[in-house]
């Protein structure tokens, strides 16, 4: 069996975070930034495993199944409310939603 | 009998309340009764009082009625109570009789003015603080009805106060009086600091037991409430307010101005006699004090063109001679002079006020003259007050008043010939400016016809105030020519007897001195206002003439001295510095939020991307630390 050194492990976990995060800024589709969000859930899942294997210890994968039921949840309330937002503004661009900035900026 | 005590005020300050509250419901007949008749209330139930009081000879020399305490704090307490001895008995007789006169004169004099009610409620107000000031028990007390004579001072001067002329004399007496009033508050406070209690009796008592002669805080304490007594008495330095305040009506001028809130003053040094008995220096000071100012005071009334101001310098001038009086001890003398002024001043108070009514309001004397026939009682009653001012010898009352002063500043312990010589030329300069301004006014050809002849209401107050300003010095007769002493009998033993010095000269020498100069100043007067001769003339364009006629330009002198600097002061520093601190506080932070309000643009990726920076700019902080 080939065993991969862990720095690689991790290394592999950050290059998926990191596309996590940059799928975030770049994206104006709010779906993508959604599932950007998973990615970067998911990175830092398989830090949790990665570990684990590591130290030869099941937390890890205990902590793994508590942060898919999280994310499990939280794309479920996602969902919904892009539905709800889709539902008012006809749109998925999320810099189009923006009321809730300063409005002195406007003013101006 | 004592609880009467507390009427004398009250009656006035009840009438105060009613015309000041209601006043314009009640006709001005209705104003006119209450005015009048709180004042002459007070008045008999003060000369009942007084018999009593005489007769009866109380324990320790007084009466005290307390009402209920005023403050009671920490180890300090004040009553509202009041104290009737003699001194307190000559003051409150001369406020609410003279008073009674004046109010009954205004009842004439504003009979026209629509400001009727308004008068004769501040006029109340004004006779009730004074008679607090007087019977006060404690020196908060005191200075409470010190406090109120200058509000009703102020807002009478400024009574016409649609002239702004008169709203700055106002202003100016106020702000004067007020520097005065200061430095006797921080006296109140040294004294409440060294004796624990501000009772003029304990204060008394406990003074020479802490205090040696000559000791710091005595003396430092007796110069502070002097400055007190200074700015009301309008001595110098702080003498400029008076004149100015002649913008108030004549019945003012002559009811605070002359007869008694001025002499607050005087009534503060006899009643704390005692502590300025412990500062010698102090007293030197005020007997300096006095002779100057009744020099400066008097070379100014010589040159004045306004009646009235003529009357407010010889005012300050008087007030000098009592000053003069107290400083070398003869307080006995001091209390006299001032009840035979008030008397004497009230009254040439009066009649020029009148005379300035007939004649459309000219103050002008040189644009008087020859009313000697036209208005005969007024010239008669003037006269008799001017005789009295100059001292004529025998038969006024102001000859046994001026006298006594002139004799003790020689022959006092205290004394000095140098104090007689200011005080006997003083009174020179009186009898000169007084006859000068009753030449100018009722001889020579007759310039503006008056109105009218004086009503009753007006001539009756001049009628008595002239009749006492003629017997009222035979209640205290020189040794030599009496002896009576009613007076000053009634002042021992509260206040102490003056000590002679050993050598004495005989009084009589004194009395002819001044009896030829009051006769030689009139006969002067003749000379130089009546025929008119040419060195009068010259003078008066002279450019020292001018000088006198400025009040000897103390006026310019402080307002180079204080006025320019502190409005010079505000002009450069009209910003307030001491704000630009906390102003530049509100700008940094009204800076930072416009900069902080820029990153809350709603722009859900923009914030992703500073908290993604943050956690970077923190993990380098750490790994680098």
């Amino acid at each position: 069996m080939v065993t991969i050194s862990m720095e690689i492990q991790i290394l592999f976990a950050g290059a998926l975070f990191l596309t996590g995060l940059l799928g975030l800024l770049v994206r104006r589709n709010i779906i993508f930034m959604l599932l950007s969000i998973e990615i970067m859930l998911n990175s830092a899942a398989l830090v949790f495993i990665i570990a684990g294997s590591h130290w030869m210890q099941a937390d890890g994968q205990v902590m793994f199944i508590f942060i898919l039921t999280v994310s499990a949840a939280e794309v479920s309330v996602g969902l919904a409310l892009i539905l709800q937002m889709y539902h008012h503004y006809r749109t998925l661009d999320a810099d189009a939603i923006n009321r809730l900035h300063d409005k002195k900026e406007n003013e101006k | 009998m004592t609880n009467y005590i507390g009427l004398i005020p009250a009656i006035p300050l009840l009438s105060f309340l009613i015309i000041a509250l209601l006043g314009k419901f009640i006709p001005r007949k209705g104003v006119a009764i209450l005015g009048v008749g709180s004042v002459t209330l007070s008045s008999l139930i003060t000369i009942v009082t007084g018999v009593n009081f005489i007769s009866s000879h109380p324990d320790g020399g007084a009466w005290i009625s307390t009402f209920y305490t005023w403050i009671n704090a920490g180890g300090f307490s004040a009553d509202i109570s009041f104290r009737l001895d003699s001194l307190s008995l000559i003051f409150c007789f001369v406020i609410t009789f003279v008073g009674t006169l004046i109010h009954l004169y205004s009842i004439e004099f504003m009979k026209d003015d629509e400001g009727f009610a308004r008068f004769f409620a501040y006029m109340n107000l004004f006779v009730s603080s004074m008679l607090i000031l007087v019977l006060a028990d404690n020196l908060l007390l005191l200075y409470f009805g010190w406090e109120g004579v200058g509000l009703c001072s102020y807002l009478l001067i400024g009574f016409w106060y649609k002239d702004p002329a008169n709203g700055a004399a106002a202003r100016k007496a106020f702000i004067v009086t007020r520097i005065g009033d200061t430095s006797m508050i921080i006296g109140l406070f040294l004294l409440f600091v060294s004796f624990g209690t501000l009772n003029i009796e304990s204060v008394m008592q406990q003074a020479p037991v802490k205090w040696s002669p000559g000791a710091p805080l005595a003396v430092i304490s007796a110069i502070l409430l002097l400055g007190g007594a200074l700015g009301k008495s309008a001595q110098l330095p702080l003498q400029t307010w008076l004149p100015d305040a002649m913008a108030g009506p004549s019945p003012v001028s002559a009811l605070i101005h002359a007869a008694t809130m001025v002499t607050a003053g005087v009534y503060l040094i006899a009643r704390m006699n005692v502590l300025f008995t412990l500062a010698p220096a102090v007293q030197t000071a005020i007997a300096v004090i006095g002779a100057a100012t009744l020099l400066i005071a008097g070379f100014s009334a010589l040159t004045q063109h306004d009646l009235k101001r003529v009357l407010a310098y010889s005012t300050i001038s008087q007030i000098g001679y009592m000053f003069l009086a107290l400083g070398v001890g003869a307080w006995s003398a001091a209390i006299f002079h001032f009840m035979i002024h008030a008397f004497f001043k009230a009254l040439l108070f009066l009649g020029a006020g009148s005379i300035i009514l007939l004649l459309h309001e000219e103050h002008d004397m040189f644009k008087m003259g020859g009313l000697r026939k036209k208005l005969p009682v007024i010239f008669i009653t003037f006269l008799i007050g001017g005789a009295s001012l100059s001292a004529l010898p025998l038969i006024t009352a102001g000859f046994y008043s001026k006298d006594q002063i002139l004799w003790l500043s020689w022959s006092s312990g205290m004394g000095s010939k140098w104090l007689w010589l200011a005080g006997i030329t003083g009174a020179f300069i009186t009898s000169l400016y007084t006859f000068r301004m009753i030449f100018l006014t009722f001889f020579g050809e007759l310039k503006i016809q008056p109105k009218h002849k004086p009503g009753l209401l007006m001539t009756i107050p001049l009628i008595i105030l002239a009749s006492l300003s003629l017997v009222g010095g035979f209640i205290e007769l020189p040794d030599n020519l009496g002896p009576i002493r009613l007076f000053s009998k009634l002042l021992t033993p509260l206040l102490p007897a003056i000590t002679l010095s050993n050598e004495t000269t005989p009084e009589w020498m004194f009395q002819i001195i001044s009896a030829i100069i009051s006769v030689g100043g009139i006969y002067l007067a003749y000379i130089f206002f009546y025929k008119k001769s040419a060195f009068s003339v010259s003078f008066g364009k002279s450019r020292l003439s001018y000088f006198f006629y400025k009040g000897w330009e103390f006026d310019r002198l402080y307002d180079i001295l204080f006025v320019r600097p502190i409005v010079w002061l505000s002009e450069i520093n009209k910003k307030d510095f001491i704000d630009k601190i906390y102003t530049c506080i509100a700008t940094a932070t009204g800076f930072f939020n416009m900069l902080l309000t820029k990153t809350q643009n709603g722009k859900l990726r923009w914030y992703v991307t500073v908290l993604t920076a943050g956690i970077i700019v923190l993990l380098t902080i750490m790994l680098i630390l």
